[in-house]
């Protein structure tokens, strides 16, 4: 009698490919294909007419796909068939797919050798396919991450085409995903190309994402890269400054206002991604308790160590001499306790209420921290965090956090574990930004009344696995940290019932149940005599 | 510790333990035959059009009943005697209760027609009837055609599903338009296009004569009344409304007319027996509500107002202004107040259309008074605490339409509406005054 049952023995209508999808989905895969051949060294000449022909196939079959699917319905919601369809419900395609992105994620980040980097002389392979454009750009030849951008950035801006055509009734979908594509395109991928190109014998500054804000760039504040900030005079201490800036003082402002969605859906590329290619994966986010409670460990204790790390990288490398320089291995420890130990004390004092429970879990990492401060000062000269040296733990980091997770598990796994896993559960970014979200910003998502229905497509369709409908059958606005304002929760709603928005602080949080109709004394009686059910 | 027994899980029912168990450590127990866990009966189209997975429409993890301790039993009541206070149960023995609460909610209408009930024929309420929907129309292959009677609500939910899956549907609708009865012609027209955009052979004032049996008791055609034009189909839905759930209470002594007869305290005929929901027939509906509300939010409010007198509190059941939503397809629509599909005596109206999308509003407003009494939106959001404040406040048709975009729900970046809407209020007004 289990209608689950039911549907996956039958429903064929839905599930199938419709011919001009079919056809689309081959004028893709030819794209793929010419990178495989390229990759197996199949002589491909000229390298840049196959670049291109390839790239083509690739946008071409999507924009197709994306016609096929939504062109001639009329403006809504296109969710029919998500749950019906083996590629978004777990079918053995998606699976299929999954496998493949994690391979070649694995490739990338541990044996680029694969498809063609050699470490003296000329690429070979997939990467010398890109070294045309790579050379057009940068004046230079590509590397793998030359090659992963570019196919990164035609996933976020054809994708988001499929995006906007599928939201085309919504102008928050549209200028979001045109906001994501465009940062993307600009900021990730040719504005560092084209500084790469400014750079010469005397002049050099690292690769640089401008959009790219420490903690998620974690790397940011590294030896190699200060150092050749510094040297590179004026731009080059600006842009240092603006590293440190923009976690200090542009992102709390923005979040104060707009809510962590300005970075996380409006900005970011590993947003814009999960946005866009991973937009057909969204309702597969685990919405149990028990994922929230992994979500909540997982993602702080990320934060708590990479910050440490990063004050143990920073540590490091300063001197001790005050006179030669005014921030030195002492006075930067303390600068470090000095901030936290005022966050957490504002925190403690003035927000108390709103972390409730939360308020140990808080004090553990804090004191965590400053045993690290502690440990590093008495490694005395060693540089060592809890016994590890601190270059170690970066790379540790790295690999574990900036590869395995973000990359391999988070966007390999998109049609596994839905598309925003390492947003969720991983990102220190979000995590820091999340954090304010909660505490202090404008942001919040209304509950209309009584409208809702508690039908569950919030919920559903949440990437990041927030239990909408909770609060919005209970009448209570939305504020969580984890939200990042993708805005599908208020698009799927059948009845209108949530909307995002910046307003007063004051307000923000409602947490009685309110009205769901009855007259108004009731109300008063049920919020006087319950806190919260 | 009272005894608390409620029939039903649906949502006023549920909402009703869950409010008990605020404010008491009362003894509860739920009891319900069609599903084990408390659902979402308003997102079973969701399910077949696989939007989302049966688990998805379950608000609470099944941990949380008992957590609660709110006791959960899959089973049917077959006999209710208020005079021992006692229950029969078809699979587990009788149960006795303190106090009870009848939540048992509606049955698809049927009205006689030759062949109603024959396999195939189902409504849609149930997740018994989504299982056979399932089963009876799993694809277009098993199911060439599909047939839905009766034009509302449900009917446009149906259609829809059965269009997620490429069968072709033909709807009989009684009414001049889809959902006349209740909507003005300018709205009613408008959906009339949109359903037929969506490839459904929508047929106005056509009504069901028959369903005609294939010779193994299946459905295989349906005969219209007006035309005897024979359709040939595998499914026929019936959605011409539904009606309170109540036959297995006919031996109780329950006062029973449409629904089990309720005063404003929910109080039945018998001390400690409550009904609440669908199932409820007010004796004194307030204003212009009718006595049976077959509706979400009323089941809900019912839900809570029940709690409070079994928590001696006792309260009435006394529902503030009237508000709705639905989806047609891809057009949302709000209610807040009173629209009916012609202005009451002495009242006015105002209808504003965008040119070219699904976009209008409609206001009912008091001729002499000018107070505004009711709108109607479609493709366009309101903020209810908005709406809500106006109608309390008694404010006039003028100035809802001054202060417009105060209410204004939509999401950020959506194109407002306002200025168009009061220029052609403008229009309107100076049309009169000529």
């Amino acid at each position: 009698m289990s209608i689950d049952r039911n549907l996956s023995l039958t429903g064929e209508a839905p599930r199938a490919l419709n011919n001009e999808q079919k056809g689309a989905t081959a004028l893709g895969m030819l794209g793929i294909i010419i990178m495989l051949l390229a990759t197996f060294n199949v002589e491909l000449q000229p390298k840049w007419l196959f670049l291109i022909l390839s790239l083509s196939a690739i946008a071409g079959g999507i924009i197709w796909f994306s016609k096929a699917s939504y062109a001639g319905l009329s403006k809504g919601i296109k969710n029919d068939g998500a749950f019906l369809k083996p590629m978004t419900s777990r079918g053995v395609v998606a699976y299929a797919t999954g496998i493949g992105l994690t391979g070649f994620y694995i490739i990338l980040y541990f044996f680029p050798e694969l498809i063609g980097l050699n470490e003296n002389g000329a690429n070979t392979g997939l990467i010398s396919l890109f070294d045309p454009l790579s050379q057009f750009l940068a004046n230079r030849p590509a590397s793998e991450w030359f090659v992963y951008g570019t196919l990164y950035t035609v996933a976020i801006l054809f994708f988001g085409i499929k995006f906007m055509w599928k939201y085309r009734h919504n102008r928050y979908q549209k200028l979001r995903t045109f906001s994501v594509s465009f940062f993307q395109l600009g900021f990730a991928f040719i504005i560092p190309e084209l500084m790469a190109r400014l750079n010469s014998e005397n002049f050099s500054l690292p690769y640089y994402d401008l959009k790219n804000i420490w903690p998620l760039n974690y790397y940011n504040f590294d030896k190699y890269r200060v150092d050749s900030m510094i040297e590179a005079g004026d731009i080059g201490i600006g842009l240092l400054l603006f590293g440190v800036a923009s976690i200090f003082i542009i992102t709390p402002i923005l979040t104060f206002r707009y809510g962590k969605r300005w970075y996380c859906s409006w900005v970011c590329g590993c947003g814009g991604l999960a946005e866009t290619a991973g937009d057909p994966y969204r309702h597969l986010s685990d919405k149990s308790t028990k994922a929230w409670k992994i979500e909540r460990w997982l993602i702080h204790v990320v934060v708590v160590f990479v910050t440490l790390m990063t004050t143990a990288v920073i540590y490091s490398y300063l001197g001790t001499d005050t006179s030669q320089y005014w921030l030195t291995k002492s006075s930067f420890l303390l600068g470090v306790a000095g901030i936290l130990t005022l966050v957490f004390a504002w925190v403690m004092l003035f927000k108390r209420d709103r972390i409730q429970k939360d308020a140990q879990y808080g004090a553990i990492g804090f004191f965590v921290f400053i045993i690290g401060l502690i440990s590093l000062h008495f490694s005395s000269g060693s540089d060592q965090l809890f016994l590890f040296p601190a270059g170690d733990l970066q790379k540790a980091y790295g690999f574990l956090i900036g590869s395995i997770f973000s990359g391999v598990v988070g966007t390999g796994f998109y049609p596994i574990l839905g598309n925003r896993v390492w947003c969720r559960f991983g990102c220190p970014m979000a995590a820091i930004l999340g954090f304010q979200q909660k505490l202090f910003s404008r942001f919040r998502i209304t509950t209309n009344g009584g409208q809702c229905i508690s039908c569950g497509n919030c919920s559903t369709y949440c990437e990041m696995g927030i239990d909408v409908r909770a609060y919005a059958q209970k009448g209570q606005n939305i504020v969580r940290s984890s939200c990042v304002g993708c805005g599908v929760c208020s698009a799927v709603c059948p009845r209108g019932v949530l909307k995002l928005e910046n307003d007063k602080v004051k307000g923000r949080i409602n947490p009685k149940d309110v009205l769901l109709g009855n007259d108004v004394n009731l109300m008063e009686y049920v919020n006087s005599k319950i806190k919260s059910f | 510790m009272k005894k608390i027994v409620i029939i039903g899980n649906g949502i006023a029912g549920i909402t009703a333990a869950r409010h008990i168990r605020k404010f008491s450590n009362h003894h509860i127990q739920v009891i319900s035959a069609e599903t084990e866990y408390f659902f979402s009966r308003t997102a079973l189209m969701y399910v077949y059009m696989g939007h989302m997975n049966w688990k998805h429409l379950l608000p609470y993890e099944n941990d949380f009943w008992q957590k609660n301790d709110i006791n959960l039993i899959h089973d049917y009541v077959t006999h209710v005697n208020p005079t021992d206070k006692v229950l029969s149960l078809q699979e587990n023995e009788s149960i006795e209760y303190d106090d009870l609460i009848i939540a048992s909610g509606s049955k698809p209408n049927k009205f006689g027609w030759p062949g109603q009930d024959l396999k195939g024929v189902r409504g849609l309420y149930s997740k018994q009837d989504l299982e056979s929907l399932e089963y009876y129309a799993p694809n277009n292959k098993v199911c060439k055609k599909a047939v839905i009677v009766g034009g509302g609500l449900i009917g446009i939910e149906l259609a829809e599903m059965l269009r997620s899956r490429d069968i072709p549907v033909t709807m009989l609708v009684r009414e001049t338009n889809f959902w006349n009865n209740v909507l003005p012609d300018e709205e009613a027209s408008m959906l009339n296009n949109h359903i037929r955009e969506h490839h459904i052979d929508l047929k106005l004032e056509r009504n069901l004569d028959s369903i005609i049996d294939d010779g193994n008791g299946k459905v295989k055609s349906v005969k219209v009344k007006e035309t005897g034009e024979i359709i040939d189909c595998d499914y026929v839905g019936l959605t011409p409304g539904v009606s309170p759930n109540v036959a297995f209470l006919k031996e109780s002594g329950l006062k029973i007319n449409r629904g089990i007869v309720v005063n404003k305290y929910l109080e039945t005929n018998y001390d400690h027996v409550y009904a609440i929901g669908d199932c409820a027939e007010q004796k004194e509906p307030k204003g212009n509500r009718p006595p049976v509300e077959a509706v979400w939010y009323t089941g809900r409010m019912m839900g809570e107002v029940v709690a409070q007198t079994i928590c001696d509190n006792k309260t009435a059941y006394n529902p503030g202004n009237w508000f709705n939503s639905a989806k047609f397809l891809d057009i949302e629509y709000q209610t807040y107040g009173w629209v009916f599909n012609q202005p009451k005596e002495e009242h006015a109206d105002f209808y504003w259309k965008h040119p070219n999308e699904n976009i209008c509003i409609h206001i009912h407003y008091e001729k002499t008074s000018r107070k505004f009494t009711g709108i109607n939106t479609f493709g366009l959001r309101l903020r209810h605490e908005v709406m809500d404040q106006w109608l309390n406040e008694e404010r006039s048709v003028d100035y809802v339409i001054d202060h417009f975009s105060s209410a204004n729900f939509d999401p950020e970046f959506y194109i407002d509406h306002t200025k168009n809407i009061q220029q052609s209020f403008q229009q309107q007004k100076n049309k009169v005054a000529v």
